[in-house]
């Protein structure tokens, strides 16, 4: 609680957490919508908005607004999906990387690299092709997080192998522990907070793949997500046709989600350790 | 010794990681448990693509040589390999029967100029202001042009095309909302032409530019705001060099190093990136191509697009790194 009560001291985590709870109630307000998200022509089609319409309708004739609640939702879990799953894979590959050295870490780190390097969106765009079918919130989730932890895996890696070179290392393993239970209860601790940063960032990344695999029309589109709202904007022509609410929704949801995560992290970040910052902007 | 080094485990590297790519490539098809070709035909059909039946045997003969179904798995993936060195990533289904490298080379320039431009001048921008920001980091503009970063950096680029598109093409009108050039002008190199290109890839040149100048303009804020502590801007300052001699001179070539590295590393995230920016501003670049080859189920067209794509990038990450030792005095293997 202390340490909640120290970050909300900063004023983009204070920003930062207020938008997101607001977001998260915004979705949990889907639990209560009157309309169906997966019908369509419930509403009169393409209303400005009013009191009735809060946010106008679209042109598949659903209520802006009670889709976005959905769309929020919907991507929130797509995000939280990978950004756990991808978790996992980044700690197994960082830390045997990292504490195993040698041929373990020269092999893991060139796959990292790899997908580093590699356009890794267009190979996602053909997988996901491939699986159009079977995509829905939790194997797009899935997907993005066997894509997602190269970066990740790097900095914990890094982080593990100085912590190695910790001499409670030598006492631990002098004195007979194993591996496994030296790596949970000791290096554990250590990386939390490095986990913890790398999964915002990891969501913030999520989200964004989503809208880019639901622009290009790859995803479920009877599904609301934020990305699926943008790709009806676009195949309808809403900014040229002068639907503005249309396009204004999903756009103002996604640019204040993306801002708070980012500042989330920052500020997480900077408070645990003020240098990690330099890293961590590097990262690009 | 610059050899053995550095040259040498590099290439080895380029040259795995394309490997690495490309097999993907060829096998992401493979793990599927149906076969593509039925199901990319029966794709064409569910969309209504209507095919000449000598254009229909044409491409399930074209779909079984490039997802490389006959022979061995092994005699198809070499085969596979033998097309790629021919330059022959097969013909595009929806504009049956170009081969799909003449699209991809006539896309090309569009999207090639677009990235060279915003990459490379925002990579300049970011670093210029961020050093200078750095170095009069409790001067109000500063503080101001930090506070700007800290708004627009996470933001995708295309999220932030549609906001400027929503600004600056729908509002205030002052740019057109989509396409490269006005309709029917054909490409030349006429002061028209270029005029209406210039204006009509404005935003969404503006769209990468920013956010990767924001992106340059924190790192290298942060890196100046600790190289200022050192001694050496310390000696300059007391033996009385110029402020702006001492931030461009010695403050920020300092500082440049890591940002070489930085902008090769992130390459990839910025052409993702820009090819979704294109489709927003229905700019007829790579992005666009690539959007019209999923709308039409075209996988021969996505699969020369990512092969095409993982060659670009990688050979532009390796320019970087091997460009990396000329900027840095220390590392002198010749």
């Amino acid at each position: 609680m202390k340490l909640f009560r120290d970050l909300l001291r900063d004023y983009r985590f204070a920003f930062a957490f207020g938008v997101l709870c607001i977001l998260v109630a915004f979705a949990l307000l889907s639990f209560f919508s009157p309309y169906d998200p997966s019908r369509w022509g419930q509403v009169p089609r393409d209303l400005r908005p009013s009191a009735q319409h809060w946010l106008g309708t679209d042109s598949n004739g659903q209520d802006i607004f009670w889709t976005a609640t959905f769309a929020v939702r919907n991507s929130l879990i797509i995000a939280v999906i990978a950004g756990v799953v991808s978790r996992i894979i980044a700690v197994i590959v960082g830390m045997v990387a990292g504490y195993k050295g040698g041929t373990w870490d020269r092999v893991l780190m060139f796959f990292s690299d790899s997908l580093l390097v590699i356009p890794l969106f267009l190979i996602i765009v053909m997988m996901a092709m491939l699986i159009r079918a079977s995509l829905n919130l939790v194997t797009l989730g899935l997907l993005l997080a066997f894509f997602g932890w190269a970066w990740d895996a790097r900095l914990i890696r890094s982080q593990i192998l100085s912590l190695r070179e910790r001499e409670f290392t030598q006492t631990a393993i002098l004195s007979g522990t194993g591996t496994f239970k030296l790596v949970m209860n000791e290096y554990m601790p250590y990386t939390t907070p490095l986990i913890f940063s790398t999964l915002i960032n990891n969501m913030a990344w999520a989200i964004g793949l989503e809208i880019t695999l639901a622009i290009l029309g790859l995803l479920d589109l009877a599904t609301p997500t934020l990305g699926t709202m943008l790709y009806w904007a676009i195949n309808y022509q809403a900014i040229l046709l002068g639907r503005w609410w249309w396009v204004m929704t999903p756009i103002t949801l996604s640019v204040a989600l993306f801002i708070a995560l980012y500042w989330l992290s920052v500020s997480i970040s900077e408070y645990l350790d003020p240098r990690t910052r330099v890293q961590r902007v590097g990262a690009g | 010794m610059f050899l053995k080094r550095y040259l040498i485990p590099r290439l080895i590297q380029y040259v795995l990681v394309i490997v690495l790519g490309i097999t993907a490539v060829f096998f992401i098809p493979r793990l599927l448990p149906n076969d593509p070709v039925l199901r990319t035909i029966a794709e064409m059909r569910a969309r209504g693509a209507y095919l000449e039946p000598g254009a229909m045997d044409k491409i399930i003969s074209d779909l079984q040589q490039m997802y490389g179904l006959e022979g061995s798995l092994w005699e198809q993936y070499l085969a596979f390999w033998g097309r790629l060195f021919r330059g022959d990533l097969g013909v595009s289904f929806f504009q049956f029967p170009t081969p799909v490298i003449d699209l991809i080379m006539t896309a090309l320039p569009w999207t090639a100029g677009l990235l060279l431009t915003t990459t490379i001048l925002g990579w300049v921008i970011g670093n210029l202001v961020g050093g200078f920001a750095g170095y009069y980091s409790n001067k109000q503009w500063s503080r101001v042009l930090d506070a700007i970063a800290m708004v627009v950096r996470p933001l995708p680029y295309y999220i932030f095309a549609f906001a400027l598109l929503l600004i600056f093409a729908y509002y205030l009108r002052w740019f057109p909302i989509s396409g490269g050039a006005r309709l029917g002008m054909r490409p030349s190199w006429s002061w028209p032409f270029i005029q209406s290109v210039l204006w009509h890839s404005f935003l969404p040149a503006m769209s990468i530019l920013v956010l990767s100048a924001a992106v340059w303009f924190q790192t290298m804020k942060l890196v100046v705001q600790n190289v200022n502590a050192e001694s050496f801007v310390t000696y300059a300052k007391l033996s009385g060099v110029k402020e702006g001699r001492i931030v461009s001179r010695y403050v920020i070539r300092n500082a440049l190093l890591p940002q070489i590295t930085g902008l090769g590393l992130s390459l990839g995230l910025i052409f993702s990136g820009a090819l979704i920016t294109e489709i927003v501003y229905s700019y007829p670049g790579l992005g666009t191509l690539l959007y019209n080859a999923i709308i039409n189920g075209d996988y021969n067209l996505i699969m020369g697009i990512t092969v095409f794509s993982i060659l670009a990038i990688t050979t532009s990450v390796l320019i970087v790194d091997l460009i990396y030792p000329l900027f840095d005095p220390r590392i002198r293997y010749m």
